[in-house]
């Protein structure tokens, strides 16, 4: 049976099957009893109680629930928990030390990159899987990075700045 | 010794936003990220058909699948007399299908169970038969007279018509015609389209029997009058009533109508008496929640050889959907439609509006609009650009003969407006020179011989934002004003609530720098708190464009209010008659001795501490606002593209964006809303509607085939500003939010109609899919959205 929920149904449904999944998240070890058939997306917002993931679509169209899977940005409303096993997931929450933000983070707030906030833990997981492999993009570079990711709010033109804003102060942090 | 105001973060300062610190940790907390203990999840059945009589519901299997807590039919709503329920425009909408389904993803059913994907799976156990009936899919259609009748469930309705309405002087416009030398046409269909936030609706309906209570989460832009809906339909106290809408993942409109989910949940929770989840999918949310547009539009003007405009006809022909749910003034049946042309100096005007059912969703809200503007600058913007080709004269000198003038204000419109500021023709200077205009027609006939089709196109505009005054505007009887309600605190920081609800525009920023401004409490000691009707004071919520314009005036009124009695408390202090006090920004002072002097934090303490006798103690107050008029901020959008004539394809080369919307509290959010409205403008002009085929399947039901821009399609904006206050707002402020979406469309299509209009076409309809653009340049004929649209 699911372990999603804290309220067990009277009558438990028989023939429910359930896999055991371990799935590094944010760095630590992780373990969930889920069925087959369980999104990812729901694995984090419920079951790990990660709810900066968010589902916006369904279709893998508009990257709302973009984590990082070994380092790639995926969608995780179309990945089931049970191909996480054994993988390493990386969320929004992941991003910002208790006492310090990523850059990227920085940069959303400093170039006006969100305003609603619904897109924007997707947007800074596939902007931060960009600059992990190029550290200095250029517009159409993260336009085209970025554009599996819908916002409705801002235009995307703030969101470049964002990203390029972090861009420069993360080869700023590594030339240090 | 006055504060500096831009350190303090008062107005003028581009203060990054308060609201980010949680949203950029993904530590906002969406209606779906609301976990309450013992919760059920709901799923709702949704009719698979667009016309459909029900001969039967069998429900038994659902209730068979493990984890399921309740089934609910229209039978069970009707049996508790919420089968139906009133719409915001005084009809009546289907909760759960009883008679009939009228469009294809109409409530049908609903399960309650204890997870959402148990609930997913007893729907699909659900056995409905349906008697298809034929579909009705646009007004035409809809008028014919052997047409089914949609609406058989109510009386005197005999016909698919909702209304027939009009404005305005028809003699007085006849005679203009007649007088004319030249009279212009166009005939046009502005494209349903979907607002479509990120976020898709939802609810947690929380009935609590011991105490009678009943707290629902949910995504609503307009709390209160949710509260008030509530009470109504479900015959509930409305004090045991409690609507908390907490961040939203966008609304553009989409959040303000009630829908049967919430009203579901709300059952469903009652009869359960735990608390109830419903969370809309994106497919859900595309075919059956409030939509924008869907409005043929028709029109001629009257002009004069010289290109003065005598007169304006306008006819409008709108597709309301199976229930007329419009959000919208109650006293106007085509929103403020009759806005149109209140940019240009028209003596007479004449309006006509025609409403029919089809069988297509309700709920014609207004999309980041202020109820059909939209519609009546596109449709202002592309005449203007018609009759201009038509008068053989230049587009930008036929807009500085027409546009209202400077000294012309306060002018008085043909449908009677009242437009009170604004400099309409240095605005649309300042775009040209930017754009480079003086060089263009060069540059797009040497363009042209190198096989290049380049277009120029403008559109300029002033629209009505910032509902009420509240003798003119009211949603079901209810006045639309706003509030806010401050408390100072003794140590001189502060919380402020207002009537209003942000969906990202950022008010939990921006009201704190009204305070800031108002009082010298620097913005980083102000808390704002929106969207839960047992704390915030009384408001009709965020739309329209309303929020600055009516809940930001009463933040600066209740501010004053508080300063006014913190001068008290400075007299006290100072020892001095309250006459003899000055106020500077955080400050009273004794006049002629500014040393001798109090800051508004040592009132504060005061107010709790050393109060005067005779005065009340605390530090605290609430103000209602009713504007005296709407703001009218003006914009002037030019965009210079460049068609593939082989393909059809069409690129935004520049685009100059001119906006005039008074003061600016944060110019940085401002220019995000500014940039947020002119995609939207963009989504609609080249890719973003939604069409349905003859059997009124729903064309655009999900995010592969409802196109959206992505960051790679949408242009770069180049952005200015112009600024003519207020003459009536508290701090000179205009509304801003939908300016972009609603004059930004025509300054796209005209570009691109510029660009091709020499092969003999005068209109392609919204979207200007490739296609589109294409047909009209191999045959030189008009290219008609009419639908239902093949091959798109």
């Amino acid at each position: 049976m699911t372990s999603l929920y804290e309220e067990v149904p009277a009558e438990v449904p028989a023939n429910v099957p359930t896999r055991r999944v371990t799935v590094t998240v944010n760095g630590e070890k992780r373990t969930v009893d889920v069925e087959p058939r369980l999104l990812l997306a729901h694995m984090l917002r419920q079951a790990l109680q990660l709810t900066g993931t968010h589902t916006g679509c369904d279709t893998t169209n508009c990257g709302a629930c973009t984590v990082l899977f070994d380092g790639r940005p995926i969608k995780s409303c179309t990945m089931l928990a049970v191909q996480a096993d054994g993988h390493d997931v990386e969320t929004v929450e992941g991003l910002a030390t208790a006492s310090e933000l990523h850059p990227i983070q920085e940069g959303f707030k400093q170039e006006h990159g969100l305003q609603c906030g619904y897109c924007t833990p997707g947007m800074m997981m596939a902007s931060k899987a960009l600059l992990e492999r190029n550290p200095n993009p250029t517009e159409d570079e993260i336009r085209w990075a970025l554009s599996g990711n819908l916002c409705r709010c801002t235009g995307y033109q703030n969101i470049v700045k964002s990203v390029m804003w972090a861009a420069e102060k993360m080869r700023a942090e590594e030339a240090e | 010794m006055a504060l500096d105001e831009l350190k303090i973060g008062g107005m003028g300062a581009s203060r990054r936003r308060v609201e980010d610190n949680r949203f950029i940790r993904g530590k906002g907390r969406y209606v779906d990220d609301v976990v309450l203990p013992g919760m059920l999840h709901m799923e709702i059945l949704r009719s698979p058909v667009a016309h459909a009589r029900i001969k039967s519901i069998d429900t038994t299997a659902a209730w068979e699948v493990p984890g399921v807590r309740l089934v609910l039919t229209g039978e069970t709503m009707a049996a508790r007399n919420l089968a139906w329920m009133p719409t915001l425009s005084y009809d009546t909408q289907a909760v759960l299908a009883t008679d009939k389904v009228r469009f294809q993803g109409q409530e049908v059913a609903a399960v309650i169970a204890d997870d959402p994907y148990i609930a997913k799976d007893a729907c699909s156990r659900i056995v409905v038969e349906y008697e298809s009936l034929p579909a009705i899919v646009n007004p035409v259609q809809a008028q014919d007279p052997n047409a089914p009748l949609i609406r058989d469930d109510k009386e005197n309705q005999a016909t698919n018509k909702i209304f027939d309405w009009e404005i305005g002087d028809k003699e007085a416009t006849d005679r203009a015609f007649a007088e004319a030398d030249v009279v212009s046409t166009v005939d046009l269909h502005y494209p349903r389209s979907h607002p479509s936030p990120l976020e898709p609706c939802g609810s947690i309906a929380d009935y609590d029997r011991a105490t009678g209570k009943l707290t629902v989460y949910m995504t609503t832009q307009a709390p209160h009058i949710i509260r008030a809906a509530v009470s109504l339909v479900a015959e509930l106290p409305e004090h045991m009533i409690r609507i908390i809408s907490p961040d939203l993942g966008g609304g553009f409109g989409n959040k303000v109508p009630v829908y049967p989910g919430y009203v579901i949940s709300i059952l469903a929770s009652i009869l359960t008496e735990r608390p109830v989840k419903w969370i809309e999918d994106k497919s859900g949310n595309l075919i059956s929640t409030g939509f924008g547009r869907d409005v043929y539009l028709q029109g001629q003007l009257a002009l004069r050889k010289d290109g003065k405009i005598l007169g304006m006809r306008m006819h409008t022909v709108s597709d309301h959907g199976a229930f007329y749910a419009d959000a919208q003034p109650t006293k106007f049946k085509i929103g403020l439609m009759h806005s149109t042309f209140a940019a240009y100096d028209v003596p007479a005007a004449h309006l006509t509006s025609e409403g029919f059912y089809t069988n297509k969703a309700p709920g014609g809200v207004a999309y980041r609009c202020s109820f059909r503007v939209t519609e009546a600058m596109f449709f202002q913007e592309r005449m203007m650009h018609a009759a201009a080709n038509d008068l053989g004269m230049d587009q930008a000198d036929f807009r500085r003969v027409n546009l209202v003038k400077d000294d012309m204000f306060p002018y008085r419109t043909a449908f009677g407006f009242l437009t009170d500021s604004g400099q309409y023709g240095k605005c649309l200077d300042v775009a040209l020179e930017a754009i480079g205009y003086d060089t263009f027609k060069e540059e797009q006939e040497e363009a042209r011989k190198r096989g290049k089709l380049l277009g120029i196109g403008i559109s300029t505009m002033t629209e009505p934002l910032g509902a009420g005054n509240s003798r003119e505007y009211d949603i079901l009887g209810i006045k639309m004003f706003d509030s806010a309600e401050l408390r100072v605190h003794m140590t001189g920081k502060a919380i402020l609530r207002t009537g209003a609800k942000t969906q990202g525009q950022g008010h939990e920023t921006t009201w704190a720098q009204i305070v800031a401004h108002e009082l010298g409490i620097p913005a980083d000691d102000i808390v704002v708190e929106e969207g839960d009707t047992d704390t915030a004071p009384f408001g009709m919520g965020t739309y329209a464009s309303r929020s600055t314009p009516v809940a930001g005036a009463a933040v600066a009124m209740v501010a004053r209010k508080i300063r006014a009695k913190a001068r008290k408390i400075a007299a006290h202090l100072l020892e001095v008659s309250e006459e003899d006090i000055e106020w500077e920004l955080g400050r009273f002072y004794v006049r002629g001795n500014e040393e001798r002097g109090v800051t508004i934090q040592d009132c504060a303490l005061a107010a709790y501490s050393n109060v005067p006798d005779g005065l009340e103690p605390g530090l605290e107050n609430v103000a209602y606002y009713d504007p005296p008029n709407l703001t009218w901020p003006f914009a002037a959008y030019v965009c210079k593209v460049e068609v593939d004539p082989q393909t059809g394809v069409w690129d935004v080369l520049k685009f100059v964006a001119v906006d005039d919307c008074g003061v600016r509290i944060n110019p940085m959010i401002v220019e995000g809303q500014i940039m947020g409205g002119l995609t939207e403008a963009y989504a609609m002009a080249s890719m973003q509607y939604i069409t349905f085929d003859e059997e009124g399947n729903c064309i655009g039901s999900n995010y592969m085939d409802y196109l959206l821009p992505t960051a790679w399609e949408t242009p770069g904006f180049e952005l200015h500003e112009v600024v003519t206050p207020c003459p009536h707002h508290p701090i000179g402020a205009k509304g801003i939010g939908e300016c972009a979406t609603v004059g930004g469309p025509a300054a796209f299509v005209n570009a691109v109609m510029n660009a091709i209009e020499h092969t003999g076409v005068r209109n392609v309809d919204m979207p200007l899919m490739p296609n589109r653009v294409y047909e009209a340049l191999q045959t030189g004929q008009n290219v008609s959205g009419m639908p239902p649209v093949k091959g798109d």
